[in-house]
């Protein structure tokens, strides 16, 4: 599995269900939930809503939020900002595709360990 | 090197129009002609082209428009043919254009240039240093200025039988020709078949042609949705619904295993063991930059060829353009791009540097009589606002994505006209506001009603235009059914038939009753979600009776106002759907709740709790041991008996819940639904069996009722209880169906609940035997299966409808009653199967395995 200094193969993107989710365990630090939408685009967010820290990659997905199983929080993919009436936000990592594998940033991704 | 020494190679014609000695590497010459002496010969610098594609020629023409003395032009070409436009091959495949038709410029175009074509010779390498290429017959010319125009290749899946001859990508001329020479030998045999890998704009192309072409079709699109770059899932569902009706085969999420044949292709088989015979397979899953050559020549090569905005790459002297370069981290597979990229080039080459920004592209599909147009970013967003409009009977659908005012993206289908003006106002990055509410009506629209609302718009209707198309129900006659004192939607509905059958003009009724009424409108029956007008009613009676067989059918067909619905209405619909088509309606796991998803109760841990099922409330010694190992084995915190009579182990991660399913099936049990909405549990008592008072055996006719009834998904959670005698220690009273047992028989009781707000039973009846207590269960559970909406326990919707009406449907109407029985029934044939045991086995892994796991410094791949 390749990496660069920058970003990190986390696997091929067809291992992504179309409107699903992947985990992805950081070793000491925060599980990390990447996501696929009905467009095929990829996100990646810390797998903890802000609300309750309920695990965001089993929500339902649709267009290009995720509906948090526990309590129906709303969560943008694309800034983890909650959406609606709630307040809140989940760190973003930047993911990237390219040559159909996963990339993700390094620094976002490995954030949780330095805190 | 004289053309003549070539012209007879081996490796291809030579097609010298404009020839001469080749300068010597090194001269160190400047190439600027000496000013004032114009007799002098001028050594013009060399440019030397790699790809005779659109690209490079366009590149070579906007050069000549701007000073057509100052290179001298080289170009190397792998086809054996001139200049051509490849976007065009699609039509040639159909039938509806030639090869001479498309050609862009023919040998004329490079005679009069004074540019030799080197045809059918790719060059293989580059001496950067020596200012050098070579080419495969092993020719080496010399350049000052290198321009790469390889364009892409395209991307071959890695199966067995990629190699097997009949295996082709859709690429150039030579893939056309082998198409059109399988179509041929296909209609010898009275009609061939073939396989397109890639349901993308370039496979349905290919598709389409060899469709035309007499060859039965097959797509094979591994993705859910045709064009999911393209188009969002509601565009998609439209077009795979027209290339049907075409005749041609489409296979969504399937996932190519092999292509199988034994010297030419016989056919391919898919991940799921489906085999499709073809004599033909066409690979369109997509095409990456053509980078080989760069990069084995050092420079530098991420996606694509990395240019700058003058399109120089990391050699000063070695340009590229077109698909195979990347530009600001973007690359194109599209055509558009190369124009603007052609334009900074040549301005760069004639130092008038104006540089390249990158391009917003559009995308048009070219299969005759489907009009498919897509723009810009629509995958939405924050901030990001949808205008969405439906008109199912004429096959529109039409989205416009508008953020801080301005057109971000568009997707059109089946009216594609306003294409060319959304672009436009893409491109410009216009302010939209004026023209936002008139916008998704088209330019027309919006351009003639001026920044006026579209109130005014529809008061402008004359009395005579149409107002409902299905019904044909005209302005006037809606404003005077109004007049008449309908002062809601449904009222019109009822009063004129205005929008009362496809419901694509509700828009238009509802402003002509607030035109006609102003604040006197009265609100209508509360919608299903906010994506939607219409009631979880009228979605379910339209899903019927219109025969939809998809969530996005029933989206398009119901005029949905988001492109894939929300989390309220995605799990309805695939409940109605599952409802109304047993054994034919694909769940969609995308749409179900987390619980039902994963089979398990989700904790606000994020771990899950299980709960094997107890027939009954009965459990052994060997039921037992197994919970108690699960818990122990996998380390659950928890382990409690619930109200509904059974275990609950709580604390299981999501990666364990497949083997503790395998180590609980190994004991017998399946899945006991204490997460879905469906049946959960009968709860009973001892009853005569053991107990003094009991009057039935009521543990085996709850047992019995368990048996029948497990494994359906219902609008909300169900429960049953069964007791043994009017004691009711089962607390038959405040279930959804509650059986009491008395002396004489079995009293059937309705509608109740426990929950927030208690409700005790209605007595729907008493039947003699238990026989007869099955089958009204079975009619009942049926009816509320069919008719409450869903999320709605049975408590609420009995009081919504009245015992009165369930017993009338259960009890007085014994056709009704048997009918309703036999549909659950039938249902009940598909829907007892084990989830567990299916997962267990390793059906939907990546919903239990994590995609990967990052150690600091390590990441290992769970399934790579």
């Amino acid at each position: 599995m390749t990496t660069t200094a920058d970003w990190l193969d986390v696997g091929p993107v067809e291992q992504l269900p179309v409107m699903g989710a992947r985990t992805l365990p950081v070793r000491g630090g925060d599980e990390i939930a990447i996501f696929r939408t009905a467009n095929g685009n990829v996100y990646a967010l810390v797998n903890k809503c802000p609300h309750k820290h309920g695990p965001l990659s089993q929500g339902i997905i649709h267009g290009t939020s995720v509906t948090c199983p526990l309590h129906n929080w709303r969560i943008s993919l694309l800034t983890g900002e909650v959406l609606g009436e709630d307040r809140g936000c989940t760190p973003v990592i930047p993911v990237k595709v390219d040559g159909g594998r996963i990339l993700i940033r390094r620094r976002e991704a490995l954030a949780s360990l330095a805190a | 090197m004289q053309a003549s020494e070539l012209s007879d190679g081996l490796h291809g014609g030579l097609f010298a129009f404009w020839s001469k000695s080749m300068e010597l590497i090194g001269e160190g010459w400047t190439g600027e002609a000496a000013e004032g002496a114009p007799d002098v010969p001028v050594r013009r610098e060399h440019l030397v082209v790699v790809g005779n594609g659109m690209a490079g020629c366009r590149a070579v023409e906007e050069l000549l428009a701007r000073d057509a003395n100052r290179y001298r032009v080289t170009i190397f070409g792998a086809e054996p043919h001139v200049n051509y436009n490849r976007i065009m091959l699609s039509p040639v495949l159909a039938g509806e254009k030639t090869f001479d038709e498309i050609v862009i410029n023919g040998y004329d175009w490079y005679r009069d240039n004074g540019i030799e074509l080197i045809a059918s010779d790719p060059v293989v390498a580059i001496d950067r240093e020596g200012r050098t290429v070579t080419s495969r017959s092993g020719r080496t010319l010399g350049y000052d200025k290198l321009l790469i125009a390889t364009g892409s290749d395209p991307f071959i899946i890695p199966v067995p039988g990629k190699d097997l001859p009949g295996v082709i990508s859709f690429r150039d001329m030579s893939d056309v020709d082998a198409m059109l020479a399988a179509a041929e030998a296909g209609k010898a045999k009275g009609g061939g078949a073939a396989v397109v890998i890639g349901g993308g704009l370039l496979g349905l192309e290919a598709a389409h042609g060899l469709t035309l072409r007499g060859m039965k079709v097959t797509v094979l699109h591994l993705m859910p949705t045709l064009m999911e770059r393209q188009l969002d899932e509601a565009a998609g569902w439209l077009l795979k619904s027209a290339l049907e009706a075409r005749g041609q085969t489409i296979l969504t999420g399937a996932d190519t295993a092999e292509i199988l044949g034994t010297g030419a292709v016989e056919g391919v088989r898919l991940k799921d063991g489906t085999v499709i015979p073809a004599s033909l397979v066409v690979m369109a899953v997509g095409i990456r930059p053509s980078t080989a050559l760069a990069r084995e020549a050092g420079l530098a090569v991420g996606r694509g060829i990395q240019v700058d905005d003058h399109m120089v790459t990391s050699d000063a002297n070695v340009l590229a353009v077109g698909e195979c370069v990347e530009h600001a981290g973007q690359v194109y597979g599209l055509v558009a791009p190369l124009w603007d990229m052609c334009r900074a080039l040549a301005d760069g080459l004639v130092e008038k540097h104006s540089g390249y920004r990158g391009s917003v592209t559009s995308t048009k599909l070219k299969v005759s009589g489907i009009d498919v147009f897509s723009a810009g970013d629509f995958s939405g967003g924050d901030g990001a606002e949808d205008i969405v409009l439906r008109d199912a009977s004429r096959g529109v659908y039409k989205r416009v994505v508008i953020k801080d005012d301005r057109l971000v993206g568009a997707v059109l289908y089946g009216d594609t006209a306003d294409g060319g003006w959304y672009f436009d106002l893409l491109k410009r990055q216009e302010d939209v506001s004026q023209l936002r509410d008139m916008l998704i009506f088209g330019q027309a629209f919006a351009a003639g009603g001026g920044a006026a609302d579209p109130k005014a718009a529809v008061a402008a209707l004359s009395d005579d235009a149409e107002i409902c198309g299905c019904n044909g129900v005209s302005k006037g006659q809606v404003v005077a059914c109004i007049g008449k004192g309908a002062a809601s939607l449904d009222a019109v509905r009822a009063g004129c038939k205005a929008s009362a059958s496809c419901g694509s003009c509700t828009g238009i009724v509802e402003k002509l009753l607030a035109i006609t009424l102003g604040d006197a409108v009265q609100a209508g029956p509360k919608t299903m979600c906010k994506c939607t007008s219409f009631g979880h009613d009228d979605v379910r009676r339209e899903i019927v009776a219109q025969g939809m067989r998809s969530i996005p059918e029933v989206m398009q067909k119901l005029h949905w106002s988001t492109p894939d619905g929300c989390s309220s209405c995605r799990p309805a619909l695939n409940y109605y759907l599952l409802c109304a088509l047993p054994g034919e309606y694909k769940d969609d796991e995308a749409s179900r709740f987390v619980n039902e998803r994963m089979h398990a109760n989700i904790q606000k841990d994020g771990t899950y709790s299980v709960v094997p099922r107890m027939w009954g409330g009965i459990t052994n010694p060997r039921e037992l041991r197994a919970i108690a190992d699960v818990v122990e084995k996998y380390d659950a915190p928890m382990v409690k008996v619930t109200g509904g009579q059974r275990l609950d182990i709580f604390g299981i991660k999501k990666e364990d819940l497949p083997a503790v399913w395998a180590d609980l099936n190994a004991a017998g049990m399946v899945s006991g639904h204490a997460y879905g909405k469906s049946l959960r549990t009968v709860k009973t008592c001892v009853g005569s069996e053991w107990c003094r008072f009991g009057t039935q055996d009521s543990t085996g006719l709850g047992v019995k009722t368990e048996r029948m009834t497990w494994g359906s998904w219902m609008p909300h959670k169900f429960k049953i209880a069964v007791s043994g005698c009017p004691r009711n220690c089962a607390e038959a009273t405040i279930k959804d169906f509650g059986v009491v047992c008395v002396d004489s028989g079995y009293e059937l009781h309705v509608g109740g609940n426990g929950g927030i707000h208690v409700r005790a039973t209605d007595l729907l009846c008493k039947v003699a035997t238990e026989a007869e207590a099955l089958h009204y269960c079975a009619a009942y559970i049926q009816l509320y299966r069919e008719e409450a909406r869903y999320l709605e326990r049975t408590a609420p919707w009995i009081e919504r409808v009245g015992v009165d009406y369930v017993r009338q449907r259960i009890v007085d109407d014994e056709a009704g009653r048997d009918a309703l029985a036999a549909r659950f029934l039938h249902s009940q044939s598909f829907s007892q199967e084990d989830p567990w045991a299916e997962r267990a086995a390793g059906a939907d892994a990546h919903l239990h395995k994590h995609l990967a796991e990052i150690r600091p410094f390590a990441i290992l791949g769970a399934d790579s």
